[in-house]
C-alpha cells in the first residue's frame, strides 16, 4: 500500500461522514435505550429490537409505540409513524439529485437519509454531499440499534425513562444541530418560520404534520434566488 | 402480539418508500438555482419544527404539553451558549429535565 492510497482513503467523504456522525453516537444510544425501555412492555422484547433494526427511525417509532401503548390500534399507529417520517420525502427530493447510479442504487442510498445526516450533508449552496450523508448515518444507526437492545434488557432496572429526562434528549439533539445551521445565510429566518409553523399547527394537526409543514419555511429562499 | 409485528412491517416498508420517493422521481439533473435556494434552507426549517414538536408535542394526538422538557430546552440553550459539545448539551438537558420532574 502506498502513501497516496492512505491519504485518499483518509480523505474519503464517507470516512469524513463517519467522523462527523460519531459525536452523535452516544446521544443515539441514550435515545435507543429510552425506546427499548418504553417499547418492550408494549410490544415485547423481540419486536422492540426488530423495530429499531428494520424501521430504524426514532421519531416514528416513539409515535407508533405511544399509540399502541394507549390502545389506539395498529392502523392509527402506522399512520402516526408514517406522518412523523413524512419529512423524509422533502429531504429525499433535496438530496435526490446528488445520489448517482441506477434507480435501484439511488433508492438504496436514499435509505441513509436521517435527520442529522441530512444536516451534515447539506452544503451552504443548497447541494448535498452523498459521502457525508452515508458516512454520518452509519454510527447513528448502529448506536440506535445497540441502545434499543440495552434498553430492552435494562428496562426493568432503569424504570421510567422520562424520570431520567431521556425524552429531553431529542429536544437538545435537534436544537444543537439547529444551532450550527442558523449561521448559514437566510437560515435564521427559515428556522423562525419553521418553528412558528410547527407551533401554530401543533394543537390542531395530527402528529407529524406540524414538522412536515415547517419545511414550507424554506420557501423564503426564493426571495433571494 | 401480532398487532405490533403488523405495525413494524408496515412502517419498515413505508419508511423505505418515503425516503426513496424523492430520489426515484428527481433523477440526477443539477437543480436550478431557485430550487437550491430552497433546499439549502430545508435543514434549519425542519430542525426548528422538530425542536418545537419534541419540546411541546403531546404524547397522544394533537395538542401542546408544557412540562419539564421546557427546562431541558433552556438548559440546552445555556450549554450551547457556553459552546459545550453535543454530548454535554444533551446530557445537561436530560439532567435538567430529570431534576425538574423530581422536584415537581
Amino acid at each position: 500500500m502506498t502513501v497516496t492510497t492512505v491519504q485518499v482513503r483518509a480523505r474519503s467523504p464517507i470516512a469524513d461522514g463517519v467522523r462527523a456522525g460519531l459525536p452523535l453516537a452516544l446521544p443515539n444510544i441514550a435515545l435507543g435505550i429510552s425506546f427499548g425501555v418504553l417499547a418492550a412492555p408494549v410490544m415485547g422484547a423481540g419486536a422492540a429490537i426488530a423495530m429499531s433494526v428494520v424501521v430504524c427511525s426514532g421519531g416514528a417509532q416513539f409515535a407508533a409505540v405511544s399509540v399502541l401503548a394507549a390502545g389506539g390500534g395498529a392502523l392509527p399507529a402506522i399512520a402516526a409513524g408514517m406522518l412523523v417520517n413524512a419529512r423524509w420525502v422533502a429531504m429525499g427530493f433535496a438530496v435526490g439529485p446528488y445520489l448517482p447510479g441506477s434507480l435501484r442504487a439511488r433508492v438504496l442510498q436514499a435509505q441513509a437519509i436521517v435527520d442529522a445526516s441530512f444536516v451534515i450533508a447539506s452544503r451552504d449552496d443548497g447541494s448535498f454531499d452523498r459521502g457525508l450523508l452515508i458516512g454520518a448515518t452509519l454510527p447513528q444507526v448502529s448506536s440506535w440499534m445497540a441502545g434499543t437492545v440495552v434498553g430492552v434488557l435494562a428496562g426493568p432496572v432503569l424504570g421510567d425513562p422520562d424520570a431520567l429526562g431521556l425524552d429531553a434528549i431529542f429536544v437538545a439533539f435537534y436544537l444543537a444541530l439547529l444551532w450550527e445551521e442558523v449561521r448559514r445565510r437566510g437560515a435564521y429566518a427559515a428556522a423562525l418560520g419553521g418553528g412558528a409553523i410547527a407551533l401554530v399547527l401543533l394543537p390542531v394537526a395530527p402528529v407529524g404534520i406540524p414538522v412536515v409543514a415547517a419545511a414550507a419555511a424554506a420557501l423564503i429562499g426564493l426571495r433571494r434566488a | 402480539m401480532s398487532e405490533a409485528w403488523l405495525v413494524i412491517a408496515a412502517l419498515a416498508v413505508a419508511t423505505i418508500a418515503l425516503k426513496a420517493a424523492g430520489p426515484a422521481m428527481v433523477g440526477n439533473r443539477e437543480p436550478s438555482p431557485r430550487v437550491l435556494a430552497v433546499t439549502g434552507l430545508l435543514a434549519p426549517a425542519l430542525l426548528a419544527g422538530l425542536v418545537v414538536y419534541e419540546t411541546l408535542g403531546a404524547a397522544d394526538g394533537p395538542g401542546i404539553e408544557l412540562d419539564a422538557r421546557l427546562g431541558g430546552l433552556a438548559a440546552a440553550v445555556g450549554a450551547l451558549v457556553l459552546r459545550l459539545p453535543m454530548l454535554a448539551v444533551v446530557a445537561v438537558a436530560a439532567v435538567a429535565t430529570a431534576v425538574l420532574r423530581l422536584l415537581s
